[in-house]
């Protein structure tokens, strides 16, 4: 039972930590709080859904066209909605409340064409066939979501650290104002990063519905309450504290239910969290009073 | 006849559809026509319909035709009572059929209560709402008497020892299916090896499941929504848990079959109506349902055909004085009395307490079919 909790606890952290990616980036970069980042989740997960059921496209395909959906959906929130509200200089709270404003206009707009019940991906034996491991099951589709959370998490590191443009995504981290004056495309780099989190939201979105066998029209608003424990508890921004946050919560659920009982589930994850949060009130890898991309 | 017809349609052509009223029994339909409870109030709907048409084209109660009016209480309490309102007081009608949820008839009963109409709930489930007054009725049957036959049966054909139980601990109804799971459980003297929970919304069971699979039992009780239930049922799958399900109302959807495709199998569920059931009324409501609206009927659509016919056999036994206060008391007292053989099987009333002890509205008296999924089938067991 102790080998299968662990296989429970690192595919159920694999998927938080693969939502809190996209999450974390916008909030390191854009130092918005993106409250559509659930419904850009669930546009992934129907789009790839739909493209599935009425062109009968290949999953791979499918999953290219949430990304392009999503993608696009990105772009859209920081022209229509995050530029606009930046050049006025909104106060903090203002692009937060947009965000919810979007987040139940998809939803709504999502219900209104496909209905609320549940729906699911008609792709079988693909998240059933598994291997075990010593005692415990794991399916390949929980092998793909851990492992491309990393890979994910890697990919996002090293394009930070080492390419020019995330170089100029850390100065704009940094101080706006500095990085404009060095001659950097403020406006482009905000609008990259609001596409790049989206389709990692979209992206997520697909891999986790077809992991949980559930699409339906509030699916992002669970996972985005989680999401944002998971990365205030990894520290705001941060990619790697994204990844241990998500491990971090998977944990805690999944040995709560095993060694408490699954009433005291939520009481016994969301205390830790709090105890943390006590002990660092900025998050594991957060830094006092300095943001980073 | 031939000219009894003519100088009627004469009439109405005269635009004498006044003088025509008496002639029909208004009949009021509240149900949620929009919004999300719509999925059960519109088979309902189509339900009471296709009883009315078929009671009509028979030549109606002793003569008189059935008037149906139909409101959408969009599954909302506050609208339900409003809808209640509008066809009591301004359509005066006979009696009322509805609302769709329980939630609205806790509300708006009251109302028909008051007003002293017959109100009669075809999908109102929940328990309590019959005691609100002697004037409420329904033939919905409870969870509470569905559950324990259903865990009888799947006791007798499986051999069953104990069970484990997971079921959802934040949600009204299905933690009153585990409640009435409970209490069969520990009047059949079944051990219970483990009780999980999970929250509205969950999407991984694995942890819950992990320990259910340790715990050694012989069959997962579950009383969820679909919604959860079906991927909890795909998740068991693929950890290598093969144990029956027993699962209560809430499972009891041929969604299932959808959501939790190829792992569907030994899922064992009690309903008073099965598509499944060979009798011969079913097999004729099937038939001329399917004729009638080019789909297959649901579990909904049956009570709601049965509910029109329950009333019909109580109406032909009644002789209409056109005074509405007095009609719709006279109704109230032939209605119990009332038994039918339909699509749903043998039904009768049983009147139940109210609050205060004294006697007040009628339950149900039906037996459950349980089924066991296979093969993205329900076949029946008992």
């Amino acid at each position: 039972m102790l080998a299968q909790q662990f296989v429970n606890a690192i595919s159920l952290g694999g998927v938080y930590a693969l939502f809190a990616l996209g999450f974390t980036l916008i909030f390191g970069v854009l130092n918005v709080v993106n409250l559509a980042h659930g419904a850009m989740f669930m546009l992934g997960a129907y789009t790839a859904l739909q493209a599935v059921l009425l062109f009968e496209l290949p999953l791979a395909v499918a999953v290219a066209a949430a990304i392009a959906v999503t993608a696009g959906a990105g772009w859209l929130l920081d022209r229509l909605i995050l530029a606009p509200l930046r050049a006025r200089q909104a106060p903090h709270l203002a692009p937060m409340i947009a965000t919810i404003g979007l987040a139940i206009s998809l939803n709504s707009t999502v219900q209104g064409i496909f209905g609320a019940e549940n729906l699911r991906f008609p792709v079988h034996g693909l998240a059933a066939d598994g291997l075990r491991l010593g005692g415990a099951q794991i399916t390949w589709l929980e092998l793909q979501i851990i492992i491309l959370a990393f890979l994910l998490m890697a990919a996002l590191l090293w394009w930070l650290m080492r390419t020019r443009m995330g170089c100029a995504l850390r100065a704009l981290a940094e101080s706006r104002k500095a990085a404009a004056l060095l001659g950097i495309d403020v406006e482009g780099l905000f609008r990259m990063t609001s596409v790049i989190a989206s389709l990692l939201g979209g992206v997520s979105g697909v891999l986790i519905a077809l992991y949980t066998n559930a699409v339906f029209p509030q699916m992002g608003q669970p996972m985005l309450h989680k999401g944002i424990a998971v990365v205030i508890l990894g520290g705001m921004g941060d990619i790697r504290g994204a990844l241990l946050g998500g491990f971090f919560l998977g944990f805690a659920e999944v040995f709560s239910i095993a060694y408490v009982g699954s009433t005291m589930r939520d009481a016994v994850a969301f205390g830790l969290l709090f105890a943390i949060l006590l002990l660092r009130p900025e998050g594991l890898f957060g830094k006092a009073a300095q943001r980073r991309a | 006849m031939q000219l009894k017809r003519i100088l009627l349609g004469v009439l109405v052509v005269f635009g004498c559809i006044p003088g025509l009223s008496w002639a029909q029994i208004k009949i009021g339909v509240a149900e949620a026509l929009t919004g999300n409870a719509a999925q059960y109030g519109v088979p309902i709907r189509k339900g009471f319909e296709l009883a009315a048409s078929e009671i009509n084209a028979g030549g109606g109660i002793n003569g008189r035709k059935i008037e149906l009016i139909v409101e959408d209480e969009q599954g909302k309490k506050e609208e339900a009572i409003n809808v209640f309102k509008k066809l009591i007081f301004q359509d005066k009608v006979l009696m009322l059929f509805g609302p769709t949820l329980s939630n609205s008839a806790q509300a708006s009963d009251p109302v028909a209560q008051g007003a002293k109409v017959v109100v009669f709930g075809t999908s109102n489930t929940a328990d309590g709402i019959t005691s609100i007054g002697n004037y409420v009725f329904r033939n919905s049957v409870t969870e509470a008497d569905i559950l324990p036959v259903t865990l009888k049966v799947a006791a007798q054909k499986t051999g069953l020892k104990k069970v484990a139980v997971l079921y959802g601990n934040d949600d009204i109804f299905t933690k009153s299916g585990y409640d009435n799971f409970k209490k069969a459980l520990e009047a059949l003297k079944i051990p219970v090896t483990t009780t999980e929970t999970f929250a509205k919304g969950d999407v991984d069971f694995k942890p819950q499941l992990t320990k259910i699979k340790a715990s050694n039992a012989d069959a997962i009780v579950l009383s969820a929504l679909v919604a959860e239930g079906a991927p909890a049922m795909v998740q068991a799958r693929q950890l290598g848990i093969a144990l029956p399900f027993i699962g209560g109302n809430g499972m009891n959807s041929p969604k299932v079959f959808d959501l939790a495709k190829d792992n569907s199998d030994n899922l064992w569920v009690g309903s008073p109506w099965s598509i499944e059931n060979p009798s011969a009324e079913n097999k004729r409501f099937i038939a001329a349902y399917q004729k009638a609206h080019n789909a297959l009927p649901d579990q909904f659509a049956a009570q709601a055909y049965d509910a029109m016919y329950i009333v019909a056999q109580a109406l032909k036994k009644l002789k209409l004085s056109g005074k509405i206060e007095a009609d719709r008391s006279a109704l109230r007292n032939v209605l119990p009395a009332v038994q039918i053989t339909g699509a749903t099987g043998t039904f009768k009333f049983r009147q139940v307490n109210g609050k205060d002890g004294k006697p007040a509205g009628y339950d149900a008296v039906q037996t459950a079919i349980v089924m066991m999924t296979k093969a993205n089938r329900y076949v029946i067991q008992k």
